[in-house]
């Protein structure tokens, strides 16, 4: 990836009659942007949400927004985020039969569970499963400003 | 004359103990160095083989005694950080089960319920030296007035706080998997419908029974590994059944022998007793135990010897089967093929996921081989055997 490339985990809520349209192929296509999609569901009116992450220029970011703005796609950033205790995880695996995006995953031979933050899409179902609730939801930003 | 080429006792064994002779490996390193030298060699060379399991067990549980109070009371009644404890046993005895949840918890009357907090959490924390909320009720008598005692204590205050376990390291136990069209929340995890994931429990090669198939040397005394203290066997575990189809290893190829397990909370680690919460059944209690294996011949060193490629258990289904009663299985698997991640399921690949965590179970073989090694922990012959 280039240098000046950053990622960002955005949450796009498509209106009742945009779900179909290509904008994610879109973004790819004229905006340089590379996406990862984690979570997508349409909802019975029709409405849709997308969780994905994004990887690109500052620039292409900024002109991607604009885009999807203007398609009439409602941006937001994830505002909470997964968290992991690592004094409380037991490593059993019990979580990784919910994720669904392969964040939580048993590395073999040695069968640790690792949580790779990169994949979560914050669905939230390993904070209920996580039998000694080692899996945490907390906001991405502080609440307070730093002093 | 013995039927074996390689003779060994347990005093023998406790004397290279002792002596620092000793050779220990773990129940992982053993099954290569029998696959490498044959049992009679793997015999001669190791005297003692640590197994380890650590996963939710059910059937676990603590006797506590609280203590007199003035004036006297004969608790008829008890709850611990709100968790009921059964306490129609001596005045001020009780039991406190992993299972019980707190009172006023909405269990599952919103489906699936959380169950943050019961049995399993209260033995946890009393054992992580926190402080727990003692209550107890009575009815009076005239040796014993007193109706009612509320107070905090902590496992250091406790006069008596004994784990008793009636049902632990289950020989082998069942993979689940769902062929009903719903989502399932079972005591074996989530189960996606369709058969969609699998979910299996078990250390596999380095659980306690499957390294001992016929329990020829786990008997009623044997002293254990339990939750980071020290245990022993009491007697055979509820459910306890020898009578199971088994592999010409004599491994059974379903749930089969249990241990009841006994030990004190004083001497135990917060790490290896562990409260957890299984969505949409309720509180348990994550039990670390492991076994010292004296290989006193080659039979011993050949049981020992056995890997997850000779291991198996079969396939239940938790969406209609199970509940019903009706569980037949639907297909036999081995853990290799369970820990490999993915299992071959009529004509699918299922992703599966284990319940049981092999990090804390290797540790655990670690710390028996350590403290073995060092001197610290000398092996028992049992004082009777299991059925």
């Amino acid at each position: 990836m280039v240098k000046d490339t950053y990622s960002k985990m955005l949450i796009l809520r498509f209106p009742k009659g945009r779900a179909d349209s290509p904008v994610v192929c879109n973004l790819a296509r004229e905006y340089d942007l590379t996406f990862n999609i984690l979570n997508a569901t349409i909802y019975p009116r029709k409405e849709g949400v997308m969780v994905l992450q994004l990887f690109g220029t500052p620039q292409n970011f900024e002109r991607g927004m604009a885009y999807l703005k203007q398609e009439g796609i409602k941006v937001q950033k994830t505002e909470e985020e997964i968290g992991r205790n690592e004094e409380v995880c037991t490593h059993c695996g019990t979580c990784t039969a919910v994720c669904p995006t392969g964040a939580l995953a048993v590395s073999r031979p040695d069968m640790h569970v690792v949580f790779d933050q990169e994949k979560c899409s914050v669905c939230k179902l390993c904070v209920r499963v996580c039998p000694p609730r080692a899996m945490n939801l907390h906001p991405v930003d502080d609440l307070l400003p730093e002093v | 004359m013995s039927e074996f080429k390689v003779n060994k006792t347990y005093a023998e064994i406790n004397e290279k103990i002792k002596s620092g002779k000793v050779v220990v490996v773990t129940a992982e390193e053993m099954v290569d160095i029998v696959k490498e030298n044959g049992p009679i060699e793997a015999a001669r060379e190791v005297d003692v083989v640590t197994t380890g399991t650590f996963a939710p067990m059910c059937s676990s549980g603590a006797f506590i005694n609280f203590g007199h109070s003035k004036p006297g009371i004969k608790a008829s009644k008890t709850w611990l950080n709100n968790v009921p404890a059964y306490a129609g046993i001596a005045a001020v005895d009780c039991y406190i089960g992993a299972t019980e949840p707190c009172e006023e918890d909405p269990l599952n009357r919103v489906h699936p319920g959380e169950f943050n907090y019961g049995g399993g959490h209260v033995i946890h924390d009393l054992i992580a030296g926190e402080e727990v909320h003692l209550l107890a009720t009575a009815y009076g008598t005239q040796c014993y007035p007193n109706r009612r005692i509320e107070k905090m204590v902590t496992l250091k205050d406790l006069p008596y706080a004994v784990l008793c376990n009636p049902r632990n390291a289950y020989q082998n136990y069942a993979c689940a998997i769902n062929m009903s069209t719903k989502t399932v929340y079972t005591y074996m995890g989530v189960l996606k419908p369709r058969a969609s994931n699998a979910n299996y429990s078990t250390s596999g090669q380095l659980s306690p029974l499957f390294n001992d198939p016929l329990c020829k040397t786990i008997g009623i005394g044997t002293k254990i590994f339990m939750g980071g203290g020290v245990g022993w066997v009491s007697f055979q575990g509820t459910q306890y059944n020898p009578n199971v189809e088994s592999t010409p290893m004599g491994a059974p190829v379903r749930p089969a022998r249990t241990l009841m397990l006994t030990g004190d909370m004083k001497t135990m680690n917060p790490k290896f007793v562990v409260g957890v919460s299984i969505l949409g059944y309720g509180p348990s209690l994550s039990m670390g135990v492991g076994i010292p294996i004296p290989i006193l011949n080659e039979e011993m060193a050949a049981y020992t010897g056995v890997g997850n490629d000779d291991l198996f258990t079969q396939i239940f289904d938790y969406g209609n089967d199970y509940p019903a009663g009706n569980a037949k299985s639907l297909q036999q698997v081995s853990y290799a093929e369970l820990m490999s991640g993915s299992i071959r399921f009529q004509g699918k690949d299922v992703p599966t996921s284990p319940l049981s965590s092999i990090v804390l179970a290797r540790e655990i073989c670690d710390i028996l081989k350590t403290q073995i090694t060092e001197g610290d922990f000398l092996i028992t012959e049992p004082q009777g055997m299991l059925p």
